[in-house]
């Protein structure tokens, strides 16, 4: 969702919004889902005691005061002032006492405090549950030993009578008691034309309830042999699914665990440097800029550059790359990461939500959420479910008392309560997110982040994966390997007029021929007139030289005598280099050839792709001999060369055609168009430089090990969900017809509405277990 | 007697099916740009939101079910999903859209309600 607050003022008088007003009451705190989206820069304050419009201006001019602070615009509605600026926090809360009001920060939930008050809250809601159960089960299961002991449930004597009012009135009890919650949600549902897991239950339990009493008040109405009290069903039922509610968020628990996990790496504290002083804050107060210094063995608290010293970091938590990455002056520091070795100064460049840590726990929390499109089968039926359900129960009443044996009324009574009872919507619904939950949570785990549950269904069905050659399967680092002078220019000056021409490019290639150029201390010129030309090459003006530094189709079109440099050039293409020729106004004087080295691991990777059938093609701009000799080494036998940025999309779209479904992985950016034409797009980040916008699936370590995991991961978790949803619907296509007693003429048992509450209790359970079952998924990297 | 009981059951099901299918439920239509909307005891209040074409606007959930089923809403046509943390109010701005129906709901789909944008 792309939230942004509006900012718009209300024009309230003093007093203001009667009902947000109430709100405020209501609750003492707010949360904005808007200010995830909030950029570095931004404060949200929540303001108390702002009772009237002028109040605004008062509160903006203050705020306006602070220095640092551009601007301040006040939500009168809300009670919300969104200051834009670099200012600390507590500066501006100050400035708002100093104005004569409260305000304290809208974000000081922070993502671990938001966690913990879930986990309070579950854990409260879960003691009131087993609280209800108890109750609920302490009367229900002496009365159901009492009615299997004695077979005596019915009332035919006054003393029997007495006796089961008083058990009536206490079922009615445990009602009111362990059951409220879901009497009250039915009959809200029901003002509101709806119907939902508490109108079954409500109407089930009740219906047995009330018969029992039209029983206890008036037997004579009922034939004697129907004169059977279900009290201890209604207490049963009522507590075995306070239980199974219970031990569904117990379960429900261990479904975020992975989330939690990406939480926990978030620091506390930082330790600033200010005024030539080390001092620790809380991390919502770091500012853009600050100097931090972190020690060995501590925790990045926020992203930034290092400026001072010398480290080695863990990055495995974010990309579930395993070596330590040495850092130095100008290296990126990732918040969450852990300094191994040495001690290093870094400056802030992005704080509070912008980190790369909290884009990721914001991306995976969505996505945990998102549904994939093989659960909406399920959503449409829950959708009609109830009503459906509760049409069966009256159909399958009047089957009995046309068709049934005596006594008909008991037979309809049991068999619409239980049909009641024992439909179990909830296990419908909650069978795709509970494994999409864990799934997600699970790939994150592996440095996998995955957008959506469309994303994770597409991806368990890929059947080619696409391959960007540069920086996908090699490292993406090229370097100059050999420089073959085919005039009498001397080495380094072919050096430093190619590396001339190249710096204006930001091509791998070109930047291995600056960087080499400036590992030799040759000099680099400033070129006029730069061109680029799309696939082929580049060209430019120095000192009315004219420049041209390219491939073959690029020296033939522009009619270069190339000689036997061709051969050469084919020689160094077939040991996996990729040779460019140089000319200056239009005579060859060199061939360059630059190799990018295949990653190590990517060969494994790329086995494990085609061992789980994927067939896997190579597509890149460089010439076929160099393509043919990567695709060779790195295991693949199909690979396409020469592809011009627009016509890898082509080749995406002719490989659907042929009726593939097709991942692509790409470094993001060159690779657009590309990645969005493909069913999912990978993009293969290099450490922690993740695209996170730009592709369907995003691998956080450059290793393509990162691409088998994510599809393992998605073909787990929709085995998973297909398990959940194919048990959800046979329970409740089993279950339902079962409760009808379309099976006592055959077999001469109908089911006991009690069974019918225990299995639904922990149908539900049972999908959720089902899905934590997914925490012990491992991918394997062989 | 049999004949009215089976006309009774008849007509109970005619009812269902007319209250919970065939009812146009009553829709709360949003004037001043935002809306407060209960999260409680098994529904929304109110469930059913009207707002005009082409307008953003925003929707403030406030969460009193402890349920975890009420946590997550979803409008799945508009690619929304956010969590509602118990007893905080959680903004959610609709962006500009065009008329139409739009579900909201929980995950297991229990509470529901819609969006009328016309």
């Amino acid at each position: 969702m792309n939230a942004k607050t509006d900012n718009t003022k209300a024009h309230a008088c003093c007093g203001g919004d009667k009902k947000v007003s109430t709100a405020s009451k209501a609750v003492e705190s707010e949360t904005h889902a808007e200010q995830v989206s909030a950029s570095s820069g931004e404060v949200q304050l929540n303001i108390q005691g702002a009772s009237c419009a002028s109040c605004v201006s008062k509160i903006e001019a203050a705020l306006k005061q602070v220095s640092g602070v551009t601007n301040a615009e006040m939500n009168f509605a809300e009670r919300t002032v969104l200051v834009l600026g670099s200012s600390s926090s507590h500066a501006l809360i100050k400035a708002v006492e100093q104005a004569g009001y409260n305000a304290t920060l809208a974000n000081t939930d922070s993502d671990e405090a938001a966690i913990e008050e879930k986990e309070q809250a579950d854990w409260a809601y879960y003691k009131k549950l087993m609280r209800d159960m108890v109750i609920a089960l302490s009367l229900g299961v002496p009365l159901m030993l009492y009615g299997l002991v004695t077979g005596e449930m019915s009332v035919n004597t006054t003393t029997e009578r007495i006796v089961w009012l008083i058990v009536g009135i206490m079922t009615l009890g445990v009602m009111v008691f362990s059951g409220r919650h879901f009497y009250v949600g039915a009959w809200n549902s029901f003002k509101n034309h709806a119907a939902n897991m508490d109108t079954l239950i409500a109407l089930g339990t009740g219906t047995a309830w009330l018969y029992s009493m039209v029983v206890v008040f008036f037997p004579g109405y009922v034939p004697e042999m129907a004169r059977h009290v279900y009290f201890e069903a209604t207490a049963m039922i009522i507590g075995l699914i306070n239980l199974g509610l219970a031990l569904e968020i117990k379960a429900r628990g261990k479904t975020s665990e992975a989330i939690k996990r990406l939480i926990g790496l978030q620091a506390k504290t930082a330790r600033v440097i200010r005024d030539g002083h080390d001092i620790d804050i809380p991390i919502e107060d770091v500012l853009l800029n600050d100097l931090i210094r972190v020690r060995p063995g501590e925790r990045i608290s926020v992203d930034g550059l290092v400026v001072e010293g010398q480290t080695s970091i863990d990055e495995s938590m974010l990309t579930g790359e395993p070596m330590p990455i040495e850092k130095r002056k100008d290296d990126e520091v990732v918040a969450g990461t852990i300094n191994k070795s040495g001690s290093i100064v870094f400056r802030a460049e992005r704080v509070g939500k912008d980190t790369a840590l909290a884009q990721i726990i914001n991306m995976v929390k969505r996505a945990q959420n998102s549904k994939p499109p093989i659960g909406r089968l399920a959503d449409m039926i829950s959708a009609y479910f109830v009503p459906v359900v509760m049409i069966i129960a009256v159909i399958s009443a009047l089957v009995w008392l046309n068709f049934g044996p005596s006594p008909e009324v008991a037979f309809a009574i049991v068999s619409a309560t239980t049909v009641l009872i024992i439909a179990c919507p909830c296990a419908l619904g909650l069978a795709t997110p509970m494994s999409v939950m864990v799934g997600v949570g699970k790939a994150a785990e592996a440095g996998v982040l995955i957008r959506n549950g469309e994303a994770l269904q597409s991806a368990s069905k890929i059947t080619t994966m696409v391959l960007d050659k540069t920086g996908t399967i090699t490292e993406g680092a090229p370097k100059v390997t050999d420089v073959v002078i085919a005039s009498d220019h001397s080495h380094n000056d072919v050096l430093s007029l190619a590396a001339s021409l190249e710096s204006g490019s930001e091509h791998p290639l070109a930047m291995a021929i600056v960087e080499s150029a400036k590992e030799q201390g040759v000099p680099i010129h400033s070129v006029t007139d730069f061109q680029s030309i799309a696939g082929k090459g580049v060209e430019a003006m120095l000192n009315s030289q004219r420049l041209l530094f390219g491939n073959e189709k690029l020296m033939i079109e522009q009619g270069i005598e190339l000689h036997h440099y061709i051969d050469k050039a084919q020689r160094l293409a077939a040991d996996a280099k990729t040779p460019m020729y140089f000319a200056i106004d239009s005579t060859l004087v060199a061939v360059i050839a630059v190799a990018d080295p295949i990653k190590p691991d990517s060969i494994d990777a790329i086995k494990r792709l085609q061992h789980n059938g994927i067939r896997v093609v190579m597509l890149t701009g460089d010439n076929r001999l160099t393509a043919k000799a990567v695709a060779r080494k790195a295991g693949i036998a199909d690979y396409v060369a020469e592809v011009l940025p627009e016509d890898k999309a082509n080749k995406i779209l002719e490989l659907q055609r042929e009726g593939e479904i097709v991942g692509m992985t790409g470094d993001g950016i060159n690779d657009a168009p590309a990645l969005a034409h493909a069913n999912v797009g990978f993009a293969i980040g290099t450490g922690t430089d993740v695209a996170i916008e730009s592709a369907d699936i995003t691998l956080m370590r450059g290793s393509l090990h990162g691409l088998a995991d994510a599809i393992a991961v998605s073909k787990a978790t929709l085995r998973n969900i297909k398990q959940n949803l194919f048990g959800a619907f046979i329970y409740n296509v089993a279950g339902i017809p079962f409760a009808t007693g379309v099976f006592y003429p055959f077999l001469g048992i109908l089911l006991n509405p009690v069974i019918a509450g225990a299995a639904m209790a922990f149908s539900s359970l049972t999908v959720v277990t089902n899905a934590n079952r997914l925490r012990l998924f491992k991918a394997k990297e062989h | 007697m049999m004949i009215w009981i089976n006309l009774a059951g008849l007509i109970l099901i005619g009812l269902i099916v007319w209250w919970f299918w065939l009812y146009k439920a009553q829709s709360t239509e949003i004037k001043d740009g935002s809306i407060e909307v209960l999260v409680k005891d098994g529904v929304y209040q109110p469930a059913n939101i009207t707002v005009p074409a082409h307008q953003s606007f925003q929707l403030m959930f406030v969460r009193q079910d402890a349920t975890p089923c009420a946590e997550t809403l979803l409008i799945p046509e508009l690619d929304i999903n956010e969590t509602l943390a118990l007893n905080k109010r959680v903004t959610v701005t609709i962006p500009a859209s065009s008329a139409g129906v739009y579900p909201f709901h929980c995950q297991m789909q229990m509470y529901r309600g819609t969006l009328v944008i016309k």
